[in-house]
């Protein structure tokens, strides 16, 4: 028998049920008050997320592990960081967006709604005791997802591109279920925590069956080679706004789905899964940073240096080892924070009837915007992994963890790949400094974007300087 | 040996409904393709003693899913052939894909042994055990957290759909509720003396 639940005893689960019920408010407010003033509901959205942020740090925060409604759902430390930082991640790609919502005319409350289901898809999938729940999240995400990426709907690419992503998700969906339903035929239980115990030594080998399947879902959901062909066409197709929120908050979630499935409910059977997930790291790390030297749009670019980084995250649980655990996490956060950036950037040198997802479309930025040249030259310096930016650090951290764990070809192979990849970062960087200004339209002013942006760019730098602040968190949380 | 029997008969179905889905070039064909699909798969269902899910699949997912879906495919005029022709451009390459994930699960199935005793079956529950009655016990209080996010994804289909499908155009007859409610009799009827067949008084037998 379940214990009753009592108000005290849910408020580890505050974030969640607070979302649910903002969502339903935004969507109300929307209905009766959007048409009138159609800025309501952005600002309102985001005074909902500052609302959750301090809610939770209020009043959810919990020292240790803390199991809910039958262990469906889990809470610890590294859920509370995750969910503040995927609210603040939100909140920051809506503050970046709203600008060109309104000069496409996208700017309709229930883009507002389903980002802020995708949100609570996100919380779910973090808090995931079971893969029952696990697998709810991921599809409240994912739905809310498909619904952004077509939300320009006389946009036949766009369309296009969601209707890949459709697809192509229900597949992956497809195999996340069947790998579970095998797992959990050979596991005896939905839960982790009664997994971790129940799936022990050498995996028999109907089970690395259902582990192959969960991990082609996994390599989905992170968009890894070789499911990753929906993440040029999505990134390119969708409107750069939704691009952004796609490059973005759902890595921490795709990070939890990981951590998890197979860091959690599969610890036991770790020896498995690595092997699966180093193919498929060597594999993306390579693709990623190779095809994105014959990119010349910029959202192409950007998201095959995605499948790229994805790459290095899983290195990180590759390691298998708390330490590779912690660098992928630090990774996850180092890299969205810097494709906030960069997306943002883009964002801002767009305007109405003019998209600036062209290499070329960036040529002489110094000469006409000197500022976001700038900005963009600290992101693209710090996703390369020139220190002294945070992304140096994230990679180095990745070096480390496999380097302790044994794990040395990885180390020089990943690298070695990574000074392929400086190659196309810097190129943006020449494009932007040394090419002749063509006859292209200056960004607008948008002074609070600038600020955020600049914001952004100077904690690429600052957390680059001072890497040991967001380190210690990681480290702190997983232990 | 029966129960088996009719798992395997049942089982056979189901395969070749699914692929009927599939391959039919009629999209009709299709929707009652996966009405059977429906259909062998809740009788499966019943054979491992799930009766309520069996039943609830064929009154929702028969009774009003696939007839509200084929309903849209009949009133969509879709040109299938044009569809098909991309797809029949890469149907070789899917096929094969297809057939070998196939071949290595049945040589996982099949040849290497699963890691479970599957010899025995399962243990039949007693005769008076409810599976409604299960389901409503475990539903609202060890699943309570499931089922309150699978109405948030619900939700945000309804969202979802009615974002991407809804939108003003000249000639959209949006229903007025109020309107609807305030109409008298005298808007809508009009008797007219004096037309019509000539008949006898109609039999009073029954009303």
């Amino acid at each position: 028998m379940t214990p009753t639940l009592t108000l005290e005893s849910v408020l580890p689960a505050l974030p969640e049920i607070y979302l649910a019920i903002a969502v339903c408010v935004v969507l109300l407010v929307d209905v009766f008050a959007g048409r009138a003033a159609p800025r309501v509901t952005p600002t309102l959205t985001l005074l909902v997320l500052a609302a959750g942020a301090a809610l939770l740090l209020a009043f959810a925060q919990v020292p240790s592990t803390v199991e809910l409604f039958s262990g469906m759902y889990v809470t610890d430390p590294l859920a509370n960081l995750l969910k503040l930082f995927a609210m603040l991640f939100v909140a920051v790609a809506l503050l970046y967006s709203r600008h060109y919502l309104e000069a496409r005319g996208l700017l309709k409350g229930e883009y507002y709604v389903l980002v802020l289901t995708a949100l609570l898809g996100i919380f779910v999938m973090i808090s995931a005791g079971s893969l029952l729940t696990l697998y709810i999240g991921v599809e409240l995400l994912a739905l809310s997802l498909y619904a952004l990426v077509a939300f320009d709907r006389d946009n036949g690419v766009a369309a296009e591109s969601a209707m890949k992503y459709f697809v192509l998700g229900a597949i992956a969906s497809g195999c996340l279920l069947y790998g579970m339903s095998l797992v959990y035929g050979l596991g005896g239980s939905l839960l982790f925590s009664e997994l971790a115990v129940a799936l022990q030594g050498p995996a028999s080998l109907g089970l690395i069956m259902g582990v192959v399947f969960l991990v082609v879902g996994v390599a989905f959901k992170f968009g890894a080679v070789p499911f990753h062909m929906w993440v040029p066409d999505v990134y390119h197709g969708a409107p750069s706004s939704v691009t952004l929120f796609v490059a973005t908050a759902p890595k921490i979630a795709s990070f939890a789905l990981a951590f998890r499935l197979l860091a959690g409910g599969l610890e036991g059977i770790s020896e498995s899964w690595t092997q699966m997930l180093a193919i498929v790291a060597v594999l993306s790390t390579l693709v990623g940073n190779v095809v994105a030297i014959a990119q010349t749009n910029l959202k192409r670019m950007l998201a095959y240096s995605a499948i790229g980084n994805v790459g290095f995250i899983l290195l990180g649980f590759v390691a298998g080892t708390e330490q590779g655990y912690e660098a992928a996490l630090y990774y996850t956060i180092a890299y969205v924070i810097m494709t906030l950036g960069s997306f943002g950037v883009i964002l801002l040198a767009s305007r109405a009837g003019f998209e600036a997802d062209e290499l070329d479309h960036f040529k002489g930025l110094h000469a006409r915007d000197p500022l976001l040249a700038l900005m963009m030259m600290c992101l693209m310096f710090s996703t390369a992994g020139i220190p002294p930016f945070v992304g140096f650090w994230a990679k180095l951290q990745i070096f480390e963890a496999l380097w302790t764990s044994d794990h040395l070809a990885l180390v020089v192979f990943a690298a070695a790949v990574s000074v392929i990849g400086v190659f196309y970062y810097l190129r943006v960087v020449k494009i932007m400094y040394f090419d002749a200004p063509g006859d292209l339209p200056t960004a607008e002013r948008h002074t609070g974007v600038r600020l955020a942006l600049g914001l952004n760019a100077l904690a690429v730098l600052v957390l680059g300087l001072f890497p040991q602040s967001l380190l210690s968190l990681c480290e702190q949380v997983l232990s | 040996m029966l129960v088996q029997l009719l798992f395997y008969g049942f089982s056979a179905i189901l395969i070749a409904a699914a692929l009927g889905v599939i391959v039919a070039r009629n999209p009709v064909y299709s929707a009652l393709s996966l009405v059977l699909a429906f259909f062998t798969s809740a009788a499966l269902w019943l054979l491992i003693e799930a009766e309520f899910l069996a039943i609830v699949l064929v009154l929702v997912y028969v009774g009003a899913v696939m007839v509200l879906f084929l309903f849209v495919v009949m009133m969509l005029d879709i040109n299938v052939e044009e569809i098909k022709r991309g797809v029949t451009r890469y149907a070789g390459l899917g096929w094969f894909i297809a057939f070998a994930v196939i071949a290595q699960m049945v040589a996982v199935f099949w040849f290497r042994g699963f890691g479970i005793d599957a010899t025995q079956g399962m243990a039949l529950l007693p005769a008076d055990h409810s599976n409604t009655r299960a389901l409503g016990e475990v539903l609202y209080t060890q699943y309570v957290y499931p089922f309150e996010l699978a109405a948030m994804v619900l939700l945000v289909a309804i969202i979802a759909a009615i974002t991407l499908t809804m939108r003003k155009r000249p000639g959209l007859k949006p229903q007025d509720v109020a309107k609807q409610v305030a109409v008298r009799r005298e808007d809508r009827v009009r008797l007219v003396k004096g037309v019509g067949p000539k008949t006898d008084p109609a039999p009073e037998s029954d009303t």
